[in-house]
């Protein structure tokens, strides 16, 4: 893959950053007055350096997504703040809001249940764009073209439906149309999960060259730690709603301190040697 | 049109079933409209047979259904005994006023079911939300008919509106705006009730078709690009979840109908459900018949109807 991570600059001031961010689900039962609350965030601190790939991994329910969500400002919190480019975002009314939002867009695992089934290529990636009247008319065709061949998508293929599309090809979409806006900030919200290695590989090599050429900062969600293990940047643990263990991966990777990240770790070493145990099993 | 041909040709293969075993459960009801005339002295049992053989019921069912298809292949529906008249212009009358009726409540209660559907899904679990479903338990449990004597009752005791039939006395002295108005006012009761027996149904899809498609993925994007709350509502979410409820509203078409039938012999509309009934009860064969397929052409149409729709409004249904 060609993929170095050592030569990123340091920390400078932080693109965006969390303070205290909490955010607790309520269930209420219909025949009790029991309450089921649920933790998914509790005291976040993050800091996302500019033009760096941080990674956030840990196990399904550890609220990953929420913490997505709240930085994506689809949700949210219940205490705490994020700061982006220096202001308090997460109190935002709705004006703010509507001059924040394109400059963080998120990519999500599911590429088909992200692009309107009902869109063509060409609709789907001129959507924000037309929200935001950015363009009109032809100009969102063309618009949406040019994103479709910076994607490597033939921009033949500017009236086809989603479901005409490959796996990889909609995920290829889904990021034309999340640059659209030329953001600053893209959440990727296990994007790469669902894809074949080759694939993956790809969109890898894709997200990492718009880094460069859009200036970006990536926040990955993942599960996949090899693979966080070679891109990331920074890396940040989570479990439980907390954030139990940040730094390099090499440091993370090599010396975790925190016990859940080696619980990941080796579990993940686990599932590799049982696999490599069954493949040789298999061809014996 | 490959789609829309097949759905024609199972129309009509479906009408061919439903005649076939219309006649077939009429043959297997005892006695026919004649028999009644046989308990009559004053009739020689020579009169009634002669009448069997010149209505053709001498005839054995295969025999009776074959010419039956042939005389309404030219347009001939077959005789009323009761009414003396020929069944083709009893049933158009009464089908034009069924089609009025119905076509009207399904348009009203799909008027209100989408905006209240959106609605609702939008603000999930808030008052609004739980007072709409509370209510729309409520009229699901209800069975229809409870509701339409509850509201003839209040009619008849605040005589605010005309409490059956169609039409006033001395309707044709009236000018044409006047007997617009008149007919608005009798349609006002058996509409309501229609509306208010299919409502809470096609509310409670409506909704919940719209929660499945807000959580989609698609629609994070776009709130994610700053969309407005109705462009999102209306323009994106619903379209989304449109296709259930496009062979749900051909659906409705059917159940209104069944419905309605019900209401217009409670509130006394001259539609195909009073005619029916009594078509039935005197055995009148020929009338039954007629009505039952005029009843399940207006259902095909309804469902027809929806595949049309499917395939103008979803662009997938066409690729395929």
């Amino acid at each position: 893959m060609g993929i170095e991570s050592a030569a990123k600059p340091e920390v400078k001031a932080a693109l965006m950053r969390t303070r205290g961010l909490s955010k607790q689900f309520v269930q209420r039962s219909p025949f009790s007055r029991k309450k089921f609350v649920i933790d998914a965030l509790v005291d976040v601190d993050l800091e996302l350096a500019p033009g760096c790939l941080t990674a956030l991994v840990g196990e399904s329910g550890s609220g990953k997504s929420t913490l997505a969500s709240c930085l994506a400002l689809l949700e949210k919190p219940d205490r705490g703040g994020i700061w982006f480019e220096g202001n308090e975002i997460s109190r935002c009314d709705a004006e703010e809001l509507a001059t924040l939002r394109p400059k963080i867009q998120m990519v999500f695992q599911d590429s088909a249940g992200a692009l309107n089934p009902r869109f063509s290529a060409g609709q789907i990636i001129a959507e924000p764009l037309e929200i935001q009247g950015r363009a009109t008319g032809r100009n969102l065709r063309l618009r949406a073209c040019e994103l479709m061949e910076e994607v490597g998508l033939s921009p033949d293929w500017v009236d086809r439906r989603p479901s005409q599309f490959s796996g990889g090809q909609r995920q290829r979409l889904a990021i034309a149309r999340a640059i659209a806006l030329q953001p600053a900030f893209l959440i990727l919200d296990e994007s790469l999960s669902g894809l074949d290695l080759s694939t993956q590989a790809q969109i890898l090599n894709l997200l990492l060259d718009l880094q460069t050429t859009h200036a970006l900062t990536y926040l990955l969600i993942s599960h996949d730690l090899s693979l966080v293990g070679q891109v990331a940047d920074f890396v940040a643990v989570m479990q439980q709603g907390r954030i139990v263990e940040q730094g390099t991966p090499q440091k993370i990777f090599a010396h975790p301190e925190h016990p859940h990240t080696r619980d990941l770790l080796n579990s993940c070493r686990v599932i590799e040697s049982a696999f490599r145990t069954a493949q040789a099993g298999g061809r014996s | 049109m490959k789609y829309l041909e097949r759905r024609v040709i199972h129309g009509i293969l479906l009408l061919l079933g439903v005649s076939v075993l219309c006649f077939l459960f009429s043959d297997l009801a005892p006695g026919s409209f004649f028999d009644e005339m046989k308990l009559n002295p004053q009739i020689s049992s020579e009169t009634v047979a002669a009448l069997r053989s010149q209505y053709g019921l001498d005839q054995s069912l295969p025999v009776r259904y074959g010419r039956w298809v042939k005389s309404v292949a030219r347009g001939d529906w077959g005789y009323s005994f009761a009414y003396n008249a020929p069944v083709r212009s009893l049933l158009i009358v009464r089908a034009r006023n069924t089609l009025l009726l119905t076509s009207l409540a399904t348009l009203l209660a799909w008027m209100i079911a989408i905006p209240l559907g959106v609605w609702t899904a939008s603000r999930r679990g808030r008052w609004e939300d739980r007072l709409t479903m509370a209510g729309t338990s409520f009229f699901l449990a209800v069975p229809e008919l409870v509701v339409a004597l509850g509201f003839l009752f209040w009619v008849v005791r605040t005589r605010a509106l005309p409490a059956g039939g169609m039409v006033s006395v001395g309707f044709d002295n009236l000018g044409s705006w006047a007997k617009l108005g008149d007919l608005a006012a009798h349609l006002v009761v058996p509409v309501t009730i229609l509306v208010l027996a299919s409502l809470p149904i096609l509310v409670r899809h409506v909704r919940a078709g719209m929660l499945g498609v807000l959580k989609a993925p698609f629609i994070q994007a776009a709130r994610g690009h700053g969309i407005g709350r109705l462009t999102l509502l209306f323009r994106f979410a619903l379209p989304a979840a449109a296709n259930p409820l496009i062979s749900l509203f051909g659906l409705s078409i059917a159940g209104l109908l069944s419905g309605s039938l019900l209401v217009e012999v409670i509130m006394g509309w001259p539609g195909l459900g009073p005619l029916l009934l009594e078509a039935s009860v005197s055995r009148d064969i020929y009338v039954v018949v007629g009505a039952v397929m005029a009843s399940a052409l207006f259902m095909l149409m309804g469902s027809f109807l929806a595949d049309v729709m499917l395939v103008l409004l979803d662009p997938r249904v066409r690729v395929e």
